[in-house]
C-alpha cells in the first residue's frame, strides 16, 4: 500500500461518522483563489473569444478595463496553480492501482463503483484532470504573454502572435472543458464539495471513492484522537 | 451611386457643410453586424505615385497637423526614415530604400509612403473583438473608432501590411484614416492636398485608375518595362494604391507584400476556432445535462460510513 501518496494534512478522526481530514486551510485557500481565477479569465477570454459574449466585458468595467486585467488575473492564476501543483503533483503521479481502476472507468462513469477495484489518494480521471489543466495553464501563460502587447509587444513577431492568439484561444477551450467536467464530478459525487469547503470528507466518502488512501491512513495510525469534551 | 470628392487638389467650399459619411454609410462594423446601406457611395482611393516622389515628407507633415498629433523627436537611425517606424502618433512614413538595379547597374531611390492601405478585404476589422471599434464605409474608408476600441491589439495580428499601432497614453489603436473627416465634407486627405509632385492623389477609384493607366503607360515609354498598379487582389483589392516603376517585385519598396492576404491563421482563429470552441463548449455541457439525467447522483451509503467506521476501530 506503500505506493498510495497521502499528504501530510491528512488524517483520521475516528467518530460516528468517522471524518477524514483532506485538504488543510492553505490548500483550501489555494484552490479557492485558482477556481476564482480561473472563473473570471474564463468570463473576461469569452467576452473577446466571440461578439455574442463581448457583453461580459460589462461585468470587468468594460472593455478596456477587461483586457487590461485578463492577463493580470492569468499572472494570478499561474502563481496560485503553481502552489497547487507544488503540494498535488506527488499525489497524482501514476500507481499500480491506477491501471485497474481505470479498466472500470466505465462503470464508474454508469455509477456502478461497487464494480470498480480501490484506488488511493486521487482516481485515474482526477489525476488527468490535474496533469492536463498543468499542462493547459503552461500553454496558456506562455502564449498569453507572447500577445500580452502591453508590456512584450517587442518579445515576439507578428506571425508569432498570431499562433499565439490561436493557440490561446484553443487551449482556454479546452481548459474550461475540463473545468465543466471538474465541476460536474465533484457535484456529482455528492460528499465531495466539502473536502473543499470545510476541508474533511466522511470515512464512507473516503471508503467507498479512495479506500486505498483511507487504508493507508488507518495502517499508519493517522489518525487523531477523538476531541475529548471539556471538564 | 453618390457622388465622391473627385480631386484633393480644389479649394474645399467655404459655406459649412454636412458630412457625408455616417453610421448609414457602414457596410462592415467590427464584432456585429450592419443593416444594408441605404446608399452605395462612390469608392474612393489614395493613388501614390512612387515614381513622382521625391521623399520631401510634406505628407507626413499635413498628417501630423490635420490629426494634431505630436510625434516624439528621435534620434538619427542610420536612414532617412522619420520617425523610425509608423507611431501612434505617425500615420504616415516615407519608408526610404536605396535599390541597385541589377539590370541598369543604376543606383535607384525607392520613397514608398506607408500607411494604411484600407483593404476592401480589412484583417484588421476581421480581428477586432470590440463591436464597433473598426468600421468601412461603402465609399471603401476603413476606419477605428476610439470610444469603442479595447487596446487588445488584434488589430495588428489582422492586418496583413502591419498598420495599426497602439497608443501607450491612451490604450486604443491609430492608423491613417484616410482623412475621413475631410472626404466626410467633399475634402481630400491632407496628404494629398499638401504634395508638392501630385505624387498623392485622391478621388474615386475608377478615376485613380485612370490616373494609374496613364502614368504607367508614360513609365513603361521611358523603359520601365515593369511598371504597373498595385492594388492587391488577394485583400479584394486596396482604396490606396501605389504606381510601381517595379510592380512585379514590390519587395524592393521596404518590404511591401507582393501578395497580401490576410494570414490563414487569423482566418482559423476567426473561423474554425469559433466552431470548433463553440461545439466543444456545448458538448461538454450537454455531456453533464445527459449524464445527470440519465445517472443517479453518486452517493455514500450508510453502509460505507459503517465500512469505515470497522476500519478506523480496527485499526486503532
Amino acid at each position: 500500500m506503500a505506493q498510495t501518496s497521502i499528504e501530510k494534512e491528512d488524517a483520521i478522526h475516528p467518530g460516528n461518522p468517522v471524518v477524514v481530514d483532506r485538504y488543510n486551510r492553505a490548500a483550501r485557500a489555494n484552490h479557492w483563489i485558482t477556481a476564482i481565477s480561473l472563473i473570471l479569465l474564463a468570463l473576461s477570454g469569452l467576452a473577446f473569444f466571440h461578439p455574442s459574449l463581448f457583453f461580459l466585458t460589462g461585468l470587468f468595467g468594460g472593455g478596456q478595463n477587461a483586457r487590461a486585467l485578463h492577463p493580470w488575473i492569468g499572472v494570478v492564476l499561474f502563481f496560485s496553480f503553481a502552489g497547487l501543483f507544488i503540494r498535488f503533483w506527488r499525489a497524482n503521479l501514476p500507481e499500480k492501482a491506477d491501471r485497474d481502476w481505470l479498466a472500470h472507468a466505465g462503470d464508474m462513469i454508469k455509477g456502478d463503483e461497487e464494480k470498480v477495484p480501490p484506488v488511493g489518494r486521487y482516481n485515474p480521471i482526477q489525476k488527468f484532470n490535474f496533469w492536463a489543466m498543468s499542462l493547459l495553464i503552461i500553454a496558456l501563460i506562455v502564449t498569453g504573454l507572447a500577445i500580452w502587447d502591453q508590456y512584450f509587444f517587442d518579445w515576439t513577431t507578428i506571425p508569432q502572435k498570431r499562433v499565439a492568439v490561436l493557440v490561446h484561444s484553443l487551449t482556454a477551450i479546452a481548459l474550461i472543458c475540463i473545468w465543466i467536467a471538474h465541476v460536474y464530478a465533484a457535484i456529482w459525487a455528492r460528499g465531495t464539495l466539502r473536502a473543499m469547503t470545510r476541508g474533511s470528507v466522511t470515512g464512507g466518502w473516503a471508503w467507498k471513492h479512495h479506500r486505498l488512501w483511507l487504508k493507508e491512513l488507518a495502517e499508519r495510525h493517522k489518525v487523531k484522537k477523538p476531541a475529548t469534551p471539556a471538564e | 451611386m453618390e457622388p465622391s470628392p473627385h480631386t484633393a487638389t480644389s479649394n474645399p467650399p467655404v459655406a459649412a457643410t454636412n458630412t457625408n459619411l455616417t453610421e448609414r454609410d457602414l457596410v462592415r462594423r467590427s464584432a456585429s453586424t450592419v443593416p444594408p446601406p441605404a446608399r452605395q457611395l462612390e469608392p474612393v482611393a489614395k493613388l501614390i505615385d512612387v515614381s513622382k516622389c521625391i521623399g520631401c515628407k510634406a505628407c507626413q507633415s499635413a498628417c501630423i497637423e490635420w490629426n494634431d498629433t505630436h510625434p516624439a523627436i528621435e534620434t538619427n537611425t542610420g536612414v532617412y526614415d522619420n520617425p523610425h517606424d509608423l507611431t501612434p502618433d505617425m500615420f504616415t512614413l516615407m519608408r526610404f530604400t536605396e535599390w541597385d538595379n541589377p539590370q541598369t547597374g543604376n543606383l535607384e531611390w525607392l520613397i514608398r509612403k506607408d500607411g494604411c492601405m484600407h483593404c476592401e478585404d480589412p484583417g484588421c476589422l476581421k480581428a477586432c473583438p470590440a463591436p464597433g471599434a473598426i468600421v468601412q464605409y461603402s465609399n471603401g474608408i476603413v476606419d477605428f473608432v476610439h470610444e469603442n476600441c479595447i487596446g487588445c491589439g488584434y488589430c495588428i495580428k489582422g492586418c496583413p501590411f502591419n498598420i495599426p499601432r497602439i497608443s501607450k497614453v491612451d490604450h486604443t489603436a491609430y492608423k491613417c484614416t484616410l482623412c475621413s473627416d475631410r472626404v466626410a465634407v467633399g475634402q481630400g486627405p491632407a496628404c494629398a492636398k499638401a504634395c508638392p509632385t501630385h505624387a498623392i492623389t485622391f478621388g474615386t477609384k475608377d478615376d485613380m485608375k485612370k490616373l494609374a493607366d496613364s502614368r504607367i503607360e508614360d513609365l513603361k515609354s521611358r523603359g520601365y518595362d515593369n511598371a504597373g498598379l498595385y492594388d492587391p487582389p488577394g485583400v479584394g483589392g486596396t482604396h490606396v494604391m501605389y504606381v510601381l516603376h517595379h510592380n512585379d517585385q514590390p519587395e524592393i519598396y521596404a518590404n511591401l507584400p507582393k501578395d497580401p492576404k490576410v494570414s490563414p491563421v487569423v482566418n482559423a482563429w476567426k473561423g474554425m476556432a469559433k466552431y470548433l470552441g463553440f461545439a466543444a463548449l456545448g458538448l461538454a455541457a450537454a455531456a453533464g445535462v445527459l449524464h445527470s439525467a440519465l445517472v443517479s447522483p453518486n452517493r455514500v451509503t450508510r453502509e460505507d460510513e459503517e465500512k469505515a467506521e470497522d476500519l478506523v476501530k480496527e485499526k486503532t
